[in-house]
Formats: structure tokens, sequence, C-alpha cells
């Protein structure tokens, strides 16, 4: 219909298309200043909004970095704190521990040594015979008989008499000597004693030397984190990133746990609420089961928030330590009673199965069969309705971390996120700006007869100008602008 | 004070209204021919209903009845039972149950004179709406062939909508061999009244596929 209105002559289609054309042609390059300036316009504007969108972004994107830095600083510098604090409960366990028996060590050790120098000092022998008599005995053996019996026999008595007198002084300084030795053997465990002693006091003093140089460790690295260094920042994130993965594979492997935990409890809870009642879409007996394990969870949460293992609640943390102790007692009271809850209703999820199994095998019409060893799964159940409660507690912890690294993660990926929509806005407005460039370019191509037309006319009149003054070919503002783009 | 006492209010109802049954349950109403010769086919209902208590829930509705002279009365319910919504209770019930139709079958000896199908579908159907479940079956064990006592008035549109209505094992008779048309008119019949009345309409002869009739939950 268009097409046959648009025909001036209905027979020549040809001639009315080059009619139109030329219409056109002369059309555009009427308007072609115009039409210069609204695609110059249009494309500048468009770079130049682009560029500041970019540059928002960017903006954005350096406060965000900047906060996600501030927040990795301050949960890096709060975990230092936290382990160099740890480290100095340590020092100060085993400064209460040990170097407080110190003194009483110094005394079992000042004692064991004056009992050791006592014994020492009893040890000292007596000095053997002096060579005097030695010389005496001798002298008389030596003094001539001269053949007299008398003198021989007085003199062989002294002889005698002063070797028994040295015999027996020998005997009494060998006896002497044994003494002396039984006693220094008997010394032998108060030397072991107070080597011993003497080790403990190296090993705390050498525990405490390698307790200060991990606090030496921790303290430089926490004023790493305080100096702000890039290094350390590149550090925590890499951490906070690993926390991250790991935090959520065992939330994973929680949920999955989370899942047998339904489906033990979820079956036979409708004996105890129903299973012909709903709430919204879901089964009563169903939202009763999730409820029970959501409470458990939730007392996993305050039981290790008490313990002060997990820090989520600070409130509980700073609660009074009498109070705290009382909540550790409550929520593991409720903890054991809704896990004994639990394996009962597991235990009843296996009666309920063995029920509708008779009842099945009875209306195909088969007799009854009782299964061997029917009380292992029943045991099992009961263990695992049991147990999973107390696993699921301990999922306070990675939910800490993963709630901690996700800060840090969603800030990574915001940062990503703002950088790849600032460059798509730098290249959208740079695209547009040359596209209107190339279609500038375009127009002056549709009318370029008319355009070589007017070159030549101006050529034609400015010929005499350029003969006198010699200057580069006019050309008309919008046709520089163009050369210009 | 007042205040407070209509917010409690309010979250009462709110949970109480929450906490109704959605229509999901199933309600089968299950009609035995027990005239002339049918009676030998008794068997293979007591295995359909057998079926059907296994797959039942907690909330669902059963009840069987026989195809008498006269069915729409009370007293032709053999055994009826709506599952409680303890699971073992429900169990219990299915005992019950199939005990009650066991001894039935087992007692019984002969045949009814009269065949009212549409009595019983009366019967069924007001049964079945009483039970409020969403879905709603009703099963007719017979050869479909109606035979009314004297005196009885059946020939008026009944009141079957939103029931699904599945003829089970429809045999066929002597008259049905020598004129085929016989047992298609017979079936085309009941299933223009079936469908006037609001109803849907199915035949089910082969009790292999028995499977399909209820929908897996």
């Amino acid at each position: 219909m268009l097409t046959n209105a648009l025909m001036i002559w209905p027979e020549q289609p040809a001639l009315s298309l080059v009619v139109w054309l030329s219409l056109l042609i002369l059309v555009m390059y009427l308007g072609r200043h115009q039409s210069h300036q609204l695609l110059r316009t249009s494309g500048r504007s468009i770079h130049r909004t682009m560029r500041l969108c970019a540059r928002s972004l960017n903006l954005w994107q350096s406060s965000l970095a900047e906060r996600n830095r501030a927040i990795l600083l301050a949960e890096g510098e709060a975990q230092s704190q936290r382990i160099i604090e740890r480290e100095f409960v340590r020092v100060n366990g085993i400064v209460a521990r040990d170097l407080s028996h110190y003194p009483t060590l110094h005394r079992q050790i000042s004692d064991t040594v004056s009992k050791i120098e006592q014994d020492y000092n009893s040890t000292i022998e007596a000095p053997p015979s002096p060579p005097a008599w030695l010389e005496v005995v001798e002298t008389v053996a030596a003094i001539p008989r001269n053949g007299d019996p008398a003198v021989a026999k007085i003199l062989d008595k002294i002889h005698d008499t002063v070797s028994d007198a040295h015999r027996e002084t020998m005997d009494a300084y060998n006896k002497n000597s044994q003494q002396s030795h039984k006693t220094l053997s008997k010394m032998q465990p108060l030397w072991r004693q107070a080597i011993s002693d003497l080790d403990n006091v190296k090993r705390n003093i050498d525990g405490l030397e390698e307790r200060a140089e991990v606090i030496d460790q921790h303290m430089q690295n926490y004023e790493r984190i305080r100096a702000k260094d890039d290094a350390t920042l590149q550090g925590l994130t890499t951490s906070s990133l690993t926390q991250f993965f790991i935090s959520a594979l065992v939330l994973f492997i929680a949920v999955m746990g989370g899942l047998i935990n339904f489906q033990l409890i979820a079956m036979p809870m409708s004996e105890m609420v129903g299973g012909t009642s709903y709430i919204g879409a879901m089964k009563t007996s169903d939202i009763a089961a999730l409820v029970i394990i959501m409470v458990e969870i939730a007392m996993g949460l305050f039981l290790l928030e008490s313990l002060r293992i997990t820090h989520l609640f600070p409130i509980i943390g700073s609660l009074d330590d009498t109070l705290r102790r009382r909540m550790i007692v409550i929520t593991l009271l409720i903890l054991t009673i809704l896990a004994t809850v639990e394996a009962s209703l597991a235990y009843m999820r296996d009666l309920l199965a063995l029920d509708r199994e008779a009842l099945k095998q009875s209306l195909a019409g088969a007799g009854v069969v009782e299964a061997n060893f029917r009380w292992i799964p029943s045991i099992g159940q009961m263990v695992m309705g049991f147990i999973l409660p107390f696993a699921l507690a301990f999922v306070a912890i990675p939910l800490e971390s993963f709630i901690h690294s996700l800060r840090t993660v969603l800030g990574l990926i915001g940062q990503g996120v703002l950088r790849a929509l600032a460059v798509v806005a730098r290249l959208i407005g740079n695209a547009v700006n040359y596209f209107c460039k190339v279609l500038i370019h375009l127009y002056d191509l549709i009318i370029m007869v008319p355009l070589s037309i007017e070159r030549l006319i101006v050529r034609q009149q400015d010929k005499p100008v350029r003969d006198s003054k010699p200057e580069p070919l006019a050309l008309t503002a919008s046709d520089h602008q163009g050369a210009e783009s | 004070m007042k205040r407070y006492m209509m917010s409690l209010t309010l979250v009462m109802s709110l949970l109480t209204g929450c906490a109704e049954t959605p229509p999901d349950s199933y309600a089968i109403y299950l009609l035995m021919d027990t005239s002339g010769t049918y009676t030998q086919e008794l068997e293979k209902a007591q295995s359909i209903v057998n079926y059907l208590l296994g797959t039942l829930d907690s909330g669902d509705s059963i009840a069987v009845a026989r195809i008498d002279s006269g069915s729409f009365s009370e007293k032709d319910i053999i055994a009826k039972a709506v599952l409680d919504e303890r699971p073992s209770t429900a169990n219990q019930q299915k005992r019950m149950f199939k005990q009650q139709l066991d001894s039935y079958v087992h007692g019984v000896t002969g045949g009814s004179r009269h065949t009212d199908i549409t009595g019983g579908l009366i019967q069924a159907a007001e049964f079945l709406n009483e039970t409020g479940a969403g879905e709603r079956y009703i099963l007719i064990f017979s050869d479909l062939e109606e035979d009314l006592q004297s005196g009885h008035v059946r020939d008026f549109p009944i009141e079957l909508e939103g029931i699904r209505v599945v003829a089970l094992n429809v045999t066929k008779l002597r008259t049905d061999n020598i004129d085929p048309r016989d047992y298609l008119n017979r079936l085309k019949d009941w299933e223009k009244r079936v469908v006037e009345g609001g109803g849907y309409w199915q035949v089910m002869n082969d009790l292999e596929r028995l499977d399909r009739l209820i929908a897996e939950r």
C-alpha cells in the first residue's frame, strides 16, 4: 500500500525511485549541517555520559575497595588481637601453673643441695695411717737381732704389735671408705632429683621462650596490619577466601546431615502432630521436624557462644561467668533432651516402617515374614538420631567463618562487578561516539554528488583569491569539523 | 488490653486457619455387584480393595458397598473408614477394613435378584461429598446391566459433580456376544449419565493397569 503511494509513475518504478532518491539527497544536502551537529552532539553527549558513569562506578568501586580493605584490616586486627590475647593467657597459664611453684622448687633444690653437701661432708674419708707407722715398722724390722733371743723376741713382738696396729687402722679405714661409698651411692637419687627439678625449670623457661617467640611473630603481624601493608592485606584476602570455601563446604555437609536428620524424624512426627494437618503447603509434621532441627542448631549456637568458641552474639560472650556457665548447662541439657527425643522418634520410625511392611504383606496375601537382625538398623537409627543433633550443634563454627568471610567475598564480587560495569560504560561511550562519526561520514558519502559540485564551485570562486594569497582550500565550518572528527 | 486480646485472637485464628487440611485427600467408594453370576468376580474386587488400601494415606476415606436390588441404602455399605491422622492407627483401620471385607466376601452365598446401580451411585456420591475430599472416586465393579425392581424410580439425572466414576472389570453378557453393540451402548449410556451429572467417566477392564487409576502422590 505504502509502496504504491510512493510510486510517482506506477509504470516506471525505477524512475520514481530515482526521483525519490534525488529528493532525499537534496534534503540531506540541505540539512547536512544540522544532521552533522545532531550526530556529533549525540555521540559526544553519550560518550561523556558514559565516561561520567564509568567514573562514578570507579569511584564506587574505590570506596567499596576502601571499605573492604577496612573490613579486612579490622577483622585481621581483631583476629591478631585474639591470638595474642590467647598467647598471653597461655603464658599466664604457664606462669600460674609452673612458675608460681618456683619458690617451692627453689626450696626443694636448696634442700637437695644442702642434703648433698651434708652427705658429702659425711663421706670425707679418715686419713689413712700416717707414713711414720711404716717407718717405725721398717725401723723395728731393721734393728739387728745380734743373736740375743730376748732382744729378737722383743723386737719381733714390737714389730707384730705395730703391724697389727697398722692392719687394724687399715681395716678401719677400709670400713670407713665402704661406708662413704654407700653414702655416696645413696646420694644418687638426690642428684637425679636435683637434675630433674632443674630440667623442669629449663622446660618452663623454654616454654616461655617459645611462647614469647610466637607472641613476637603475632605482634609483628599485628604491626603489619596496623601499618596497612599491601602484602598483609593480600594475605588477609587470600585467607578470607580460603575460609569462605572451606566453611561453605562444611556447611554443605551440615545441610546434608540436617536432611538426613529430617528424614529420620519427619515421618514419626506425624504420630505426634498428625499426618493430615498442613500449614500452608507443608505438612505440620514436616514443619515440626524442621523446628526441632532448627532448635537444635540454635542450641548449638548458644552453647558454642557460651563456651566462647564462636563470637556471633557478643552479648552472650560478655555475660557474667556464672550466668554463662548456667547457660552452658541449660543449652547442653536441652540439646541432650532433643537428641533423646530424636533417638526415640528414629526408633518409632523403624517400628512404623515395620508395621507398614507387615500391612503391605498381609494386603498382598502373603504371610508376615520376620526379618533377621532387625535390631541392627533399629539401633543404628537410634544412635544416628542421638548423635546428629550434637554434630549439627557444631555448625556454629563454620557458620561464623562463613558469615565473616562472606563479607569479604561479597565485597570482592561487588568490586569486580563495578569495575566491569565501568569498563562496559566506557566501551559503550566510545563505541557510540565512533559510530556517530561513522554515520557522519556515511551521510557525506550519500550526498557526495552535491558536495563535490559545491566544492568545485567554491574552488572556482576562490581561485583568484588563492592566486593572490596562498591559503589551503577553504572549507565550510561543518567540513572542517567533519574532517576533525 | 483490648488491643492485645484482638491481636491474640487474630494470631490464633490465622494459626488455626493455616492448620486446615488442604483438599488433596482421596475418597474412594467401591460398588460391588452382587447380582447373579457376578458374585464369582468378588475375589477380584477384594484384591482391588487391598491394592487401594495400600495406596491410601492418613486422612483418606474408603467405603465398599454392594449393589443390591435397592442400593440407595446405608445398610448396603459393607465397610467404611476415614483413615486416622496417625499412621499407626491408620494401619490398624486398614487391617480392620480388610477383615470386614474378607468376612463379607466369604459369607456371600447367593446373588441379589435385581441390580440397582443408580441407587448405589447416588448413595456413593452422597458419601463422597460428605468426606470433603479433593479427589473423589466411585469404582463400579459390575457388568453395568441395571435391572430395577418394579416400582423403583431411577430415570432422573444424577448429581456427580467433580466425581470420577470408573467402571472396572465390565464383564460381557451372553447377549453382548451376540450383538456387541449392546455392550457398547450400555457403556455409552452410563457415560452420558455420568457426564451429564458433572462427573468424569472412565472404563478400566485391565486390572493390571490399576496403578494408573490413582495418580502417584
